[in-house]
Order: C-alpha cells, then sequence, then structure tokens
C-alpha cells in the first residue's frame, strides 16, 4: 500500500465489529489523495460499505483512526463532517421537490437565496436537468433520479463525495451512461470521490485507483490496469477478470522467475514475491495470453492439450481445454480462422509466456 | 362456469342473512337514537305521530334545551379544552417515543414498547384508580391538568402504535442524507420525517382525542364538578333527570364520531398515496 504524504483521506489500522467477535474490516490502511476518484470494490459484505459509513460517520470504528486532511474525525458528527453522500436509492425527499433538495444543504448552511438558487442551477447544469427544478423526485425516471442525488450531493461543495452503489438500480445502457457523466463531473470539479461497487466493470472505467476488498481486508490497491495486468493475489487475478488458476509448488526459482510442478507439467512463471523451493503457489493465466502455438518454440510453455468444448462468442472463441487435471482451462483465441476451425475432441497446441504467466502466494 | 349447486346458494344466503343481522344488532341501537332525539314530547319511545311521519312529532326542542342549559355547555367547553390539551400531550409524547422505538440503537425494544401500550390493554377502571390514589397525593385530583395528563396517557399508546406504522416505510437512508447535508437532528425531524409521517402522526391525534373525549370512567374518579366533561354530564343525566336531551347529545356525538372517523380514512389514504411515490 503506498501512502503518499499528503493524504486527504486516511484509514489508519482500522478495525469494525458489529458483535464484538466477527471483524467486518481488518487491520484497514488506505490513503486517498486529493482529487482522487478511488473505488472500494468486493464482492458483498467483504466490509467496503461500511468504510464508506464509517468515513460518513454513521458508524464508529472499533479500533484505529480515520483521518481526515489529516485530522481525526472521530468525534465530528456526520452534518460537520461536510462530506457529500449518494446512497444507493438515491435517498430524495420524497416531499420536496428538485429544487428544494438541492438548496436543503444551502439553506442548513444559511446561505441566502439569490445565492443559493444560482448554486442550484449550476448543479442542475453540471448533471444536465436544467428546468427539473419544480418537479418531485416521484416524477422523474431512475436516471433523473440519480442525477439529482449527485447533484445534491455537490451542490453544497463539499471537497469529498461519498458514492455507495449510486448506479446499482438501473438498467447496463444507463449504467454505462452514468459512469462516464459521474467521472466527468468529477474531472470537471475535481472533487475527491470515494465510490463503492461490486461491478469491476464499473470499477475499472471510472476510477484513478481501485482498492479490492475481500473479507474485511484490503487484497490490493492500484489504477485499473496494474490490477489486471499484476495482480498480487489469486483473489484479484480471478475478481478482475477471467483468469485460469493452476495451484502447484515451486521447483525452481531463477531472480524474478521460477519453475512450477503442476500435476505432471512443469510451467515458467514470473514470481510475485519471493519464495522458496517446494512452497505453494497459485499460477494465474488469462485466457487471451495463451495462443496457439503453430510453430513449436514459440513459446516459454507449450502444452498439447484435448478440447472440451467450443464456445462460439462472433469475435472470439472459448476452447475449454483439459489441463494438468483442471477440466476448466479456458483458452481464448481470435475469430482469425472462422468457425470451425478448432473442434471439441480436437487436441491442440497452446503456449504463453513466462511474463504472463504470475506465480501467487495463495490465498488463506 | 357452472351455476351454483342448491347447497352454494344455501350457503351464500344464510351468510348474506349471517351479516346483515350483526350490522342491525351493530348499528340499530346507534341509528334508532338519531330520530328519537328529534321527539316533540318528553319521552324515550316512537310516538304515533312519529311513525305516521307527522311533522308536528317532530321538533328541535332538545337540541334548544342542551345549548341554553349551561351544564351542558359547560360540558362541551370542558370536553374540548381537556380533549385538545390531552391529544396535544399525547401526540408529542407518542411520536418521540416512536421515533425512540425506531432507533436501532433502542434498548429493550420490545419492553418499553410493552410498557406504552399498557394504558390501553389494561382495563379501564384500573388504570383511573391508580390515577385516582397517585394524583391525589399529589393534589392533581379534581383539577383540569390531572384530567389532561390521566387522558393523555390512555391516549399516548394509539400515537405510539399509528406513527410506529408509519415509521416501518420509512427510508433510515433520509435521516442520513439530511445530516450528510448538514442538517442537525431538529431540522431533519421537522424537514425530513416529520412531513412524511405526518399522516400517522395526525390519525394517531385523532384516535387520542377520541379516546378523551368519550372516556368517563377516570373522569368519574378524578374529575370534580368543574370537570363534567360530555360522557360525565350525559353520565349523571342518565341517572338524575332522564330527559330527551340526552339524546340530542348522542346525536351530536355520532355525528362528531363519524366526521372523526372519515378523517382518520381520508388520511389513511393520502398515506397509502404517499408511500407509492
Amino acid at each position: 500500500m503506498k501512502a503518499a504524504g499528503n493524504a486527504y483521506v486516511e484509514f489508519d489500522g482500522v478495525y469494525k465489529s458489529y458483535d464484538g467477535e466477527t471483524q467486518v474490516v481488518r487491520d484497514l490502511h488506505i490513503s486517498v489523495h486529493e482529487g482522487e476518484f478511488l473505488t472500494l470494490l468486493g464482492p458483498s459484505g467483504s466490509g467496503k460499505t461500511t468504510c464508506l459509513m464509517m468515513l460518513a460517520g454513521f458508524e464508529a470504528p472499533t479500533a484505529g483512526a480515520i483521518r481526515l486532511n489529516g485530522r481525526t474525525i472521530h468525534d465530528v458528527p456526520p452534518r460537520r463532517r461536510d462530506i457529500g453522500m449518494v446512497f444507493q436509492n438515491y435517498a430524495l425527499f420524497p416531499h420536496m421537490t428538485v429544487g428544494a433538495n438541492l438548496s436543503f444543504p444551502l439553506e442548513v448552511r444559511g446561505m441566502d437565496k439569490a445565492k443559493a438558487r444560482d448554486l442550484v442551477q449550476q448543479a442542475l447544469k453540471l448533471v444536465r436537468l436544467e428546468g427539473f427544478e419544480d418537479r418531485r423526485p416521484g416524477e422523474l425516471s431512475g436516471g433523473q433520479q440519480q442525477r439529482v442525488a449527485i447533484a445534491r450531493a455537490l451542490v453544497f461543495q463539499p471537497k469529498l463525495v461519498l458514492m455507495d452503489e449510486p448506479l446499482g438500480a438501473l438498467d447496463r445502457r444507463l449504467r454505462e451512461e452514468m459512469q462516464f457523466e459521474i467521472r466527468r463531473i468529477q474531472r470537471t470539479l475535481g472533487v475527491t470521490v470515494i465510490y463503492v461497487t461490486h461491478d469491476q466493470q464499473e470499477a475499472m472505467v471510472m476510477s484513478d485507483r481501485v482498492a479490492v476488498f475481500n473479507r474485511g481486508r484490503i487484497e490490493q490497491v492500484a489504477a485499473p490496469e496494474v490490477l489486471y495486468e499484476e495482480p498480487e493475489r489469486p483473489f484479484v487475478a480471478t475478481f478482475i477478470g477471467d483468469n485460469n488458476l493452476l495451484p502447484g509448488h515451486v521447483r525452481a526459482v531463477d531472480g524474478d522467475y521460477c519453475e512450477v510442478t503442476v500435476g505432471d507439467h512443469t510451467i515458467r512463471a514470473f514470481l510475485v514475491e519471493p519464495r522458496g523451493v517446494g512452497d505453494p503457489v497459485v499460477v494465474a493465466i488469462r485466457p487471451e495470453r495463451i495462443g496457439l502455438a503453430v510453430a513449436s518454440g514459440t513459446y516459454s510453455n507449450e502444452f498439447e492439450v484435448p478440447v472440451v468444448d467450443v464456445i462460439f462468442r462472433g469475435d472470439h472463441l472459448l476452447l475449454r481445454t483439459e489441463f494438468a487435471d483442471q477440466p476448466d482451462f479456458i483458452v481464448k483465441i481470435p475469430n482469425l480462422v472462422g468457425h470451425g476451425a478448432v473442434l471439441a475432441g480436437d487436441s491442440v497446441r497452446v503456449g504463453w509466456t513466462r511474463t504472463d504467466c504470475r506465480a501467487l502466494v495463495p490465498d488463506v | 362456469m357452472n351455476p351454483m349447486s342448491a347447497r352454494e346458494r344455501a350457503s351464500h344466503y344464510a351468510h348474506v342473512v349471517f351479516c346483515a343481522v350483526v350490522l342491525v344488532f351493530l348499528i340499530a341501537p346507534i341509528l334508532v337514537i338519531v330520530p328519537l332525539s328529534f321527539n316533540a314530547e318528553p319521552y324515550f319511545t316512537f310516538t304515533e305521530g312519529m311513525l305516521r311521519f307527522d311533522p308536528e312529532a317532530y321538533s328541535l326542542r332538545w337540541y334548544a334545551s342542551v345549548a341554553e342549559d349551561e351544564a351542558w355547555v359547560r360540558a362541551l367547553v370542558n370536553s374540548l379544552v381537556i380533549g385538545v390539551s390531552a391529544t396535544v400531550l399525547a401526540t408529542a409524547l407518542g411520536t418521540l417515543a416512536a421515533l425512540g422505538l425506531a432507533s436501532p440503537a433502542m434498548p429493550a425494544r420490545p419492553l418499553v414498547m410493552g410498557l406504552l401500550i399498557s394504558p390501553m390493554v389494561t382495563p379501564v377502571i384500573i388504570s383511573a384508580a391508580g390515577f385516582f390514589f397517585f394524583y391525589s397525593s399529589l393534589g392533581l385530583a379534581q383539577t383540569h391538568l390531572g384530567l389532561i395528563l390521566a387522558h393523555a396517557a390512555l391516549g399516548t399508546p394509539f400515537v405510539v402504535i399509528t406513527v410506529t406504522a408509519t415509521l416501518a416505510g420509512f427510508d433510515i437512508n433520509l435521516t442520513r442524507a439530511a445530516a450528510s447535508l448538514g442538517a442537525g437532528p431538529w431540522r431533519t425531524f421537522r424537514r425530513v420525517q416529520l412531513p412524511l409521517i405526518a399522516p400517522g402522526v395526525l390519525s394517531g391525534a385523532l384516535f387520542a382525542f377520541a379516546t378523551s373525549f368519550d372516556e368517563v370512567v377516570a373522569v368519574l374518579f378524578m374529575g370534580g364538578i368543574d370537570q363534567r366533561t360530555i360522557p360525565r354530564q350525559m353520565w349523571s343525566g342518565i341517572r338524575e333527570q332522564i330527559s330527551p336531551a340526552i339524546l340530542a347529545v348522542a346525536t351530536f356525538l355520532i355525528a362528531f364520531a363519524l366526521l372523526l372517523l372519515g378523517a382518520v380514512e381520508w388520511l389513511r389514504r393520502r398515506g397509502s398515496q404517499g408511500a407509492e411515490n
């Protein structure tokens, strides 16, 4: 975890338990920089929303410190934290118009009416909902309500905005549109955003960095490309994109690389963390990094595998093959030769380089 | 579809007759009071003239006598003063209690809820005797304040129940949103919670008012001559001076109760419409 000097938000050894036994969040360390878009990504129950709630002030950490701009915020009530929040179900006030919803935080701050009206107009313009101020939330579509919720979280110009699965209730098309919208707004305003989602696609598209949560811990924090290309844990390797995982043991170590025994085979792989001979590792190879070895000796790893099934996906083919006792070793090849070039029952020679193949320390 | 068999038909008619009998037994004693209150004679029975629909046999004299009788007018004023005060108190306390009970941090929720509801299930005579002995020692017996407090205690459970029911559909994220936008607890309550639970609060208030308005047992125990309410005045009217004036008052009370019921129903519909939005 890279802790930079000027962290804007900082979780320092934070624990959270509701019953004193189960730790929902364990020993959490993370720093968020000003203007950064950080996504907390993980399956449900992994502790990501709890982290957001602790930062917003609706939950208190059991141990550890949460700092905002260098100051511990445990004794600051939610209303004084000046943090914008977008809720999963929008949480718009149904009895107020869009305009009243947006001016609520300004009225609370005692802002004069004319100035408040200007800010409300600006916020509506930002989310492209000019002219909607007299509507009620019930009269708006889900996507429009979401825009209002975002405008309301931004209208009082907080420096930090939290978003808890804000696109969860929208259909796919609208989600993709809103992903770009949120990113555009965040870039325009330069506001710091901490975003919670369980959708890895969403995390990849929107974030500067992604923190992958699993069972109350952060497995890895990195930029989306790094998470995809250089996963450090088997959980990250499978949660972000698809991966073939092969459990084995280190046979030999050679600098950054190693040889791993998987079943009867020996695989050459990049060694992510220093390991000794005989230590258990999990080898991860992405299906699209495996190619057909037309001429022998193209790759540092080459094997003859039986094809169990061919799944036609239009632009590519998925070959379900058997390799080292793994019944679901997937090879993804671009559709350059046409459907029917490889058939179930065939045997094909596949290969991959040792740099595309990562030997990871197994999950506990 | 097959036509109804003889047996089905018989059971259908039996059902209709049963319902009709129930309604007659429930409503007839109430409805019969209304025409009798317009009796021109000082009797509690239908005169021959009334049965012939002779206009001469009907009059408003008992209504006039009630309006002119100082005791009845004072009773109405007492009922309104005590009823409105008790309602305000019960509504404020009941709403606060319901809000507290809805909080996730509330310990021993079922126990506290049970305690708050208990005046509703305890026989009134027991509560009334309790009020009497307790309030006497505080010097509150035979005072308006004492009756207001007693009626507030009897009316609070209705408010707790109706507001709790409304809060069951209340999204806790709305209060969190208000807090994240900078609002304190009082502003959150006034601007966000109260407008949304208003139908529950108002129907609870109406029930509390109705409870106080037709309550006689606590008044019998605690009320002096200056605290006579309408039901208390009816009580002595029936025992001491039998006059159809009581029927006029009863008719007025029936109309009033119908009005309250209509208001509650209207609120309920508005509430469920709000929930759909």
